[in-house]
Formats: structure tokens, C-alpha cells, sequence
């Protein structure tokens, strides 16, 4: 209540009339051109027919058409585990180096690293894997001669679900990491003190306490974890040369061709991936505020 | 009084401390998840060096990387990205330090929508970007309802669709210049710095290089170091552009050589860390979290 009220006052003052508002068209402008336009144009796209008439057609064939259906199907699966994985394993990690009784040292190198790794994708990072996990990688090769088990006689490949799984990993958890090493500095040593004055256990300050705490920080950031592994593109292309048909290598096959015979179905296609990036990010700012009540 | 209260139950704290550390002995699931943390990090980092590594039979030598910088075409690509990556960063700061500015100083009303702008690229992916892209600016573009041609279209001129991918870059960096340059406006207090200047008589001009930007350098290093990092190694907007910039052209190393392009993208790991590095540095680990996956 307090902050509004002596900040009211100096909005209103300078009366930022027309003229004011001059400074922002640049940015406006630039915005419009190459953010909204574009956009817009997929948007309005997507209620056309290839000749050009209104139509929820399009709208509707994504939920009929079995290849547009397996491609969300197979993009959901894969953002979902990785993000369910990367979250939790990240969530040990970051525990680990900030209450978990590291030595302080690691917990600054760990963030750099995850500030690299959270940033290294694409290209480099599908042929890093390649060179790991490949048939002739590096871990492979270990696991033969060490201890003669050859991974690529059971049903593992690098260029499969799982593979794409375990390299889109190298990005989830260290974006995860880099979220929650802040929430969990904002555990109050105060809460864990008292909890165990009253005789709780660690088991039950964990369960009723500090979980419960976390939890929107937990969930908000695994949602944000989906959004990031489901806008991927590049590191899938160059690790499985579209192989693997999720929903961004089935658009960029339709930018280059039009390859569902329907410039009004990929649009929608474009749409429908906008949407769920639109919905994980609204969760993920949701959740993150609601956390913001306890932890700041 | 009050420094009694304030001094005596700090021993009592510490040992509490030391008795709960004691207590919880050896965090050995901690060591235990570091350690499986740290082999995912550098497994495939060491595995890439191992392999860029091995280039001539029975021997541990530098010959994929003599190899891959020696080809021309990884000059002139890797050159052209840099060169993208510098104008991405002239453009962006441009066009966000002003508009940053004039928001904190005159217009806050408008910081809604603009954080709401600088927000979006999280929600559109580049492939959807580009595609959007391609279809507005690869055919003229008409002033609305009549025929009258605004601008010729951008993708069939090598300057057209160099304006385009730059703008592309601009966007993907958007929301990591933005935030970075209104936290830095944030705690340096532009306002006031702002009126100390106008008052010793400085125009705008003045303010806006000789206050603002150095105040700010090291939102502006940070902001431009992950811009750099987003754009060089970028592949999504260059090859549906078909712009010949290094992404794609280590994708196509890739298909027909082994060891050049290990080689590269162990380097690209050491640009990238060098990039965090910095970042890391001149922010004092504020440093943000990017992604163009």
C-alpha cells in the first residue's frame, strides 16, 4: 500500500503527454516490424485456406492429423522427461552446493559451469554427445573395454528418444541449477532451528517445511525447463538430421517445402507450438511469483 | 543495552552451527550428486578433446585443429559471424539504452508493455521467428489495403537479408540486453545522475555518452558478451535465411569430416566459457542464463 502511494504522485507528474512517448518509437517500431508482424502473420495465417478464405479448418486438422499429432506427442514426451529429469537431478545438484555441506568453492564453480552449459547447444553440443555416446564415442568405447558391455547391443542409440533425451539434459539441469541456487539461499536457517526446537525430524522439516516452500519454485522451473527443451531446434537437427520428428523439425521442414500441402496448416502448426511455449512461460512467472511471498 | 542483546547470543548460534554441521558428519550425498553433476558436464567435453585430438594415427597431436582453422571457408564464415555478432551488438544497444532510459526517466507507464515486448522471444522459438519472417519479407511489402510498395522484398537482396538476420539476432538477444541494461540503470540510479548532469549544464547528448553508457558498461559488456555467444554459434536463422555464417558450416563439416569438426566445437566450448567467464567477472556472479537450443 505504502510504496504506491508515494510513487503515484511522481508518475502523474511529468504528464507524459505525446511527446513523451516519441522516445519509445524506435523500439516500438523495431518491435512491430520484426516481432509482432511475423507473428501476426502465422496468426492470421492460420484462419486462411490456400485460397485465402476464412477458416477454422486448420485449427481443427491439428488435432486430426496423425503425423502434426505424433510430432506434439513425441515433442511433449521429450520436453516432459527432460524436464522432469534435468529439474530433479538439478535440484540435487543445486542442493548440494548451497545447504548440502559443499565446500563452499564448488558452489561458484558449479554455477559458472552451468552458466556455460546452459549455453552451450545447438550444433557443438549434438556433436560433443556424438563423440561421447556416438557408436565409436568415447564412453562407448570405456563401457566395451572396461567392462566389455556394449551399449549399442541393447536398444540404446544416440539418435533415438533416449539419445536426444540425455544430450538435451546437458542444457535442462544447469539451467535448473541456476534457478534454484537462489531459492534455496532463501531458506531461513530460522525455519530449520525452529523446526528441530520442536522436535522435527529432518525427514519432517524437509516434508512439511522446506518442500512445501519450494515447491511453486520447483514446479515453476520444470515448467520453464519444458518451454526450453520444446522451442529446441537445432541441437535435435544436427544430431538426428530430422530423424526424430518433433514439432520444430516438422516446421522447419514445411518452411523449406511445404510439405503437409497446406501453407494454412503449417501456420496453425507454428500457432499451436506458440501457444504451449506462451503456457509454460505464463506458469513458470505464475509460480515464480507465489514463490516470492516466502523466499526473497 | 542493546549491543548486549546483539552480542550475546551470537556463541550460542555458532555452536548451535557446528553442532548441527557435526552432527550431519560427512554430506555424503551431497559429494555424491556433485560428482555425477561434474562427469555429465565434462564427459562429453573430454571425450571432443580426446577425439579432436587424434586426428594422426597413434599419436596425440593439435592436426584437426591446424586442419580446421587452415580451411578458408572456416575464415570467411566464422569471420562473417563475428562480424554479425558485432553489428547485433552496435544495433541492440542502440536501440535499448534509449528506450531503457526514457523509460526510467520519463515514460514508466510504458514499462509494462516494453518488459512484455523483451519477454516474447521466449514464447516464439527462432524457427517460428524465421518463419514468420520469411513470409512477411520475401514479398513486398504494400502500405495496408492499396498497392503501394512500401519496401522491395528484404530476402532477395544480399543487404535485405543481411538487415533481416541482424534484426532476427537482435530479437533472440532482446530479453538479455534489456534485462541487463535496466538492472544496471536500476542500481547505478539514473535518475539522479541524470539531474547532477543537467544541472552542471550538460545536454543530452552529453548525458547520454558521457553518463549513462560508462555507468552502465559492464550491463552493456554482459549483455553483449551473451548476444555474442547466442549469435555465433546460431544455425536456425542462417540457414533458412541461407546465410553462409559458421553454424551451418560446421552442420556441413559435419556430415563429411570426423576430426575438424571435434576440433571446432571444442573450440566453441572454450569461446562460450570464456564469454561466461567474463560475464561472471565484471558482474560478480549476477550473470543470467541465456538459451538459443
Amino acid at each position: 500500500m505504502a510504496p504506491s502511494a508515494v510513487a503515484a504522485p511522481r508518475v502523474k507528474r511529468p504528464a507524459s503527454g505525446l511527446r513523451a512517448w516519441l522516445g519509445v518509437v524506435p523500439f516500438f517500431l523495431f518491435a512491430i516490424l520484426f516481432l509482432i508482424l511475423p507473428s501476426v502473420k502465422l496468426f492470421v495465417g492460420s484462419f486462411a485456406d490456400n485460397e485465402g478464405n476464412f477458416t477454422f479448418k486448420n485449427l481443427l486438422q491439428l488435432f486430426t492429423e496423425p503425423s502434426i499429432l505424433n510430432a506434439y506427442w513425441l515433442s511433449i514426451r521429450i520436453s516432459a522427461v527432460t524436464a522432469i529429469g534435468g529439474g530433479i537431478f538439478g535440484f540435487l545438484l543445486a542442493y548440494s552446493v548451497t545447504i548440502g555441506g559443499l565446500p563452499k568453492a564448488l558452489r561458484s564453480m558449479l554455477i559458472t559451469f552451468s552458466g556455460v552449459a546452459s549455453n552451450f547447444a545447438g550444433v557443438p553440443l549434438a556433436f560433443a554427445f556424438v563423440a561421447t555416446l556416438g557408436r565409436t564415442g568415447f564412453v562407448t568405447a570405456l563401457l566395451k573395454n572396461v567392462f566389455h558391455f556394449s551399449i549399442y547391443d541393447t536398444a540404446f542409440s544416440l539418435y533415438s528418444f533416449v539419445g536426444l533425451s540425455l544430450t538435451y539434459m546437458y542444457f535442462q539441469f544447469p539451467l535448473m541449477v541456476l534457478i534454484m541456487a537462489p531459492a534455496l539461499d532463501g531458506l531461513k536457517r530460522e525455519w530449520r532451528e525452529a523446526a528441530e526446537n520442536l522436535g522435527a525430524s529432518r525427514m519432517q522439516y524437509w516434508l512439511r517445511v522446506a518442500l512445501p516452500v519450494l515447491l511453486p519454485s520447483i514446479l515453476g522451473s520444470m515448467i520453464l525447463l519444458f518451454g526450453n527443451a520444446f522451442g529446441a531446434y537445432a541441437t535435435a537437427y544436427a544430431l538426428t538430421g530430422g530423424a526424430l520428428p518433433i514439432v520444430t523439425i516438422q516446421i522447419g521442414a514445411q518452411i523449406r517445402g511445404d510439405v503437409l500441402h497446406n501453407v494454412g496448416l503449417g501456420y496453425a502448426m507454428a500457432m499451436g507450438m506458440v501457444f504451449i511455449m506462451a503456457v509454460s512461460l505464463g506458469g513458470y512467472s505464475w509460480l515464480q511469483g507465489r514463490t516470492e511471498r516466502w523466499l526473497r | 543495552m542493546t549491543t548486549q542483546a546483539s552480542s550475546a547470543p551470537a556463541p550460542r548460534e555458532r555452536s548451535r552451527a557446528a553442532r548441527i554441521l557435526t552432527r550431519r558428519g560427512f554430506p555424503l550425498w551431497s559429494w555424491l550428486w556433485f560428482i555425477l553433476g561434474a562427469l555429465y558436464f565434462i564427459l562429453p567435453l573430454y571425450a571432443t578433446l580426446d577425439f579432436s585430438l587424434r586426428m594422426e594415427r597413434d599419436t596425440i597431436g593439435l592436426k584437426a585443429y591446424s586442419a580446421a582453422f587452415a580451411d578458408p571457408v572456416f575464415a570467411r564464415t566464422f569471420g562473417y559471424s563475428v562480424l554479425l555478432a558485432v553489428v547485433t551488438i552496435l544495433v541492440s544497444i542502440l536501440l535499448v539504452v534509449p528506450t531503457a532510459y526514457w523509460i526510467r526517466l520519463r515514460l514508466p507507464e510504458a514499462r509494462r508493455i516494453v518488459e512484455f515486448i523483451t519477454l516474447l522471444p521466449f514464447v516464439i522459438p527462432a524457427i517460428i521467428l524465421v518463419f514468420g519472417m520469411i513470409r512477411i519479407y520475401s514479398s513486398p511489402v504494400n502500405l495496408p489495403f492499396t498497392d503501394i510498395r512500401l519496401l522491395a522484398p528484404l530476402t532477395t537482396s544480399r543487404l535485405g537479408t543481411n538487415a533481416l538476420i541482424v534484426a532476427g539476432y537482435i530479437v533472440l538477444g532482446l530479453p538479455y540486453m534489456y534485462r541487463s541494461v535496466d538492472t544496471g540503470m536500476r542500481t547505478v540510479d539514473v535518475r539522479t545522475l541524470t539531474e547532477a548532469a543537467q544541472s552542471l549544464g550538460a545536454n543530452w547528448a552529453t548525458i547520454m555518452v558521457r553518463v549513462v553508457l560508462p555507468n552502465v558498461r559492464t550491463a552493456l559488456l554482459s549483455g553483449a558478451l551473451l548476444t555474442f555467444a547466442i549469435v555465433v554459434g546460431e544455425v536456425v536463422l542462417a540457414s533458412y535465411l541461407g546465410l553462409p555464417t559458421f553454424g551451418p558450416y560446421l552442420f556441413l563439416l559435419g556430415q563429411h569430416r570426423a576430426y575438424e569438426p571435434a576440433a571446432l566445437t571444442f573450440t566453441t566450448f572454450l569461446l562460450t566459457w570464456a564469454a561466461m567467464g567474463i560475464i561472471q567477472l565484471v558482474t560478480g556472479g549476477q550473470g543470467q542464463v541465456a538459451g538459443a537450443h
